[in-house]
Order: C-alpha cells, then structure tokens, then sequence
C-alpha cells in the first residue's frame, strides 16, 4: 500500500528540480516586465511548466484570448494522454472527486514519477507527491521574483538542463529491463528529431509533435509488442513494464 | 496588459490547463480490457517523455556542445539507474564546467 510519507519521499526530488525551473520562471516573468504578483498567481493556479513560459510571451506581448486559449491547449493536450494512462494504475474504488484532485497534480514530473511505481496508486500518495512538488514550484516562483536577475546567467544556463536530465533518468532504467520500451523511446526520438527539423512539420509546434510522437511510437509499440492480458488484474502485468 | 485582462487570462490558462489533466481521469473510471488500447497506454508515457526530451535538451543551454555534454552524462547516469536528483545535478555541473571550458578556449 503507498503511503502519504512514500509520496512525500518521492516527490523530493521533483520539488528540488521544480525550484530551480519555477525560480527561473519567476525571473523571466519580472524582467519581461509582467506585475509581480502574476508569475506567483500563474503558479498556483496553473502548476505546469511549459505552458508558464509560453504564458509570458502571451502576456507580455498583449495577445488575444482566443490565441491563449488555443496556444495553451495544444501545449496541454498531452495532459490527456497522461491522465488517460495515469487512470489505469489508481486504485480501483477511487471516488470521482479525488480523481478530479489528483488531477490538478498531474505535471509531467509527477506523472513519470507515478508510473514508475508497481503498486496501484492510492489517494494518500498521489497527496503526498504532489503536495511536495507543489510547494517547491510555488516557493521556487516565489524567490524567483524576489532574487530576479541576482542569478549569474551562466548558473541559469546550466540549469536548464535540469528537468530533461529527469526526464532521462525516469525513463532509461525501464528501458534496461524492456526491450520493447526501449525501441519505443528509440522511434519516439527518432521521430521527433526529424518532425523538429522538417520545416513544414516543425511549425506544428512542440504540442502537437509530441502527440504525434508519442502516439506513433506508442501504437507500433503496442502492434508489435502487445502486453499478455489478465482478466483478474491488468494492473499486475501494467506494473511489469512500468 | 490592464491588471483585470491579466487575470482573465491567468484564468483561462488555468482553465485550458486543468481540464485536459481532470476530464480523463474523471469520466474514464474502468480498466480497459482490450489488449491492444490497454498495451499502448502502457507504452505511452515512454514515447511522450522521449518526444518531449529529444531533441529540445541539447538547446537547453547556452551552447549545443554543453547541451550534448550534459545529455551524455545523464544518459550514462540513468543507464548505470541513479536517481533523478544525482542525475540531474550531474548533467547540470556538466553543463556549468563544460561552458566554463569553452569560454577559456573562446568558443562561448
């Protein structure tokens, strides 16, 4: 059974990442010349990282609202790819209104985090994980604001690689273990190189080529490499690759 | 931007931000049985994470040769299952020193 405490525990490092990204933000966000209180309002209400900085540029540059609702969808439409394969590893008798809590946590970070555990997920957990890393964006915006431009640029350089090093780290050890997750991870950055570089499709935007990619790769994964199904617990088998 | 179309707009982000996460775990409640659908969502937090990482971290940086120093050093990291905080710390160190170097030779 995953605990509050194991979620807590797990969400340390995400937190940790999460001031370093969010204190970035904070900066960005003042120097851009927005008032001070919107990046600390942006963090708590919103919670996600890309969609921050692209709400920045929106702000700053006095877009339309149809142009913020358009943008930040398609940077989102991930989240329904996510929350989608997030609901096959909660437990089974969670009630509606704590999925729609643990919903509002589901950033990237956490999300990776979540599938890497082999148990089903449990509403104590999912709040300990995300409280943790929650508090981390929100102090990290914070300080950002507060210390905006105290930071040496080339200490912000180097941590903008930060949370793709996560990134790395949450998927490399499964793909040690799974062949067919590692030629799954394999396509998806093939793909995405090229789409990123073809001019007519790199102008899609990183919203829609990661929908692209992860669906291609993910499907042929799935085509090829179909998991053995148990009518008892799909979750068991679930756990086996993740 | 006057300070009411700022937060109508943080609204709307919100908004735009937390329906996409909330209406699939709200309104999808079953296990899904068909083998096919049930493999591929297994697959896909692997193939999304990788789109999003490949090849955005080399530009991460403030040069490309940084940015393809620090990648290696996580992927070794991760290869050799260390956790996300040392691999992350150690991409970031790598990124700091290898910038510091290029500056020395004047490249950055």
């Amino acid at each position: 059974m995953l605990t509050f405490r194991k979620g807590f525990k797990d969400g340390v490092p995400i937190a940790l990442g999460y001031l370093s990204v969010a204190f970035a933000f904070g900066m960005l966000a003042v120097e851009k010349g927005l008032p001070l209180w919107s990046p600390v309002l942006l963090s708590i209400s919103n919670f996600t990282g890309t969609g921050q900085f692209a709400g920045i540029d929106l702000i700053s540059s006095n877009a339309g609202l149809w142009e913020v609702v358009f943008t930040i969808l398609v940077i989102n439409i991930r989240y329904i790819l996510m929350s989608l394969s997030l609901s096959q590893r909660l437990v089974r008798d969670m009630p509606v209104w704590q999925r729609m809590v643990i919903a509002f946590g589901n950033t990237d970070e956490i999300f990776g985090v979540c599938i890497q555990q082999k148990e089903p997920l449990t509403m104590r957990y999912m709040m300990g994980i995300i409280l943790c890393a929650y508090s981390g964006w929100n102090a990290g915006t914070v300080l950002g604001v507060l210390a905006s431009s105290a930071l040496p640029a080339m200490v912000r350089a180097a941590l903008g690689i930060a949370l793709y090093a996560m990134f790395i780290a949450i998927i490399i050890p499964p793909a040690r273990e799974s062949k067919p997750v590692m030629k799954v991870i394999l396509l998806s950055v093939l793909l995405s190189c090229v789409f990123s570089y073809v001019p007519g499709i790199a102008s899609l935007g990183k919203g829609w080529i990661i929908i692209i990619c992860g669906i291609l790769s993910a499907g042929l994964g799935a085509w090829f490499f179909p998991l053995a199904t148990k009518d008892e617990d799909p979750q068991d088998q679930e756990g086996a690759v993740g | 931007m006057s300070i009411g179309k700022v937060l109508l707009v943080i609204s709307i982000m919100a908004l735009c931000t937390y329906l996409p996460r909330m209406l699939p775990l709200a309104l999808f409640r079953r296990k899904i049985k068909n083998q096919y659908i049930s493999s591929l969502l297994c697959y896909l937090p692997y193939g999304i994470l990788a789109a999003m990482v490949f090849p955005d971290i080399f530009s991460s940086t403030a040069s490309i040769i940084s940015g393809i120093a620090g990648t290696a050093i996580a992927l070794l990291l991760a290869y050799r299952k260390r956790g996300l905080l040392p691999v992350a710390v150690s991409a970031c160190v790598t990124v700091f020193v290898t910038e510091r170097l290029l500056e020395m030779i004047g490249i950055l």
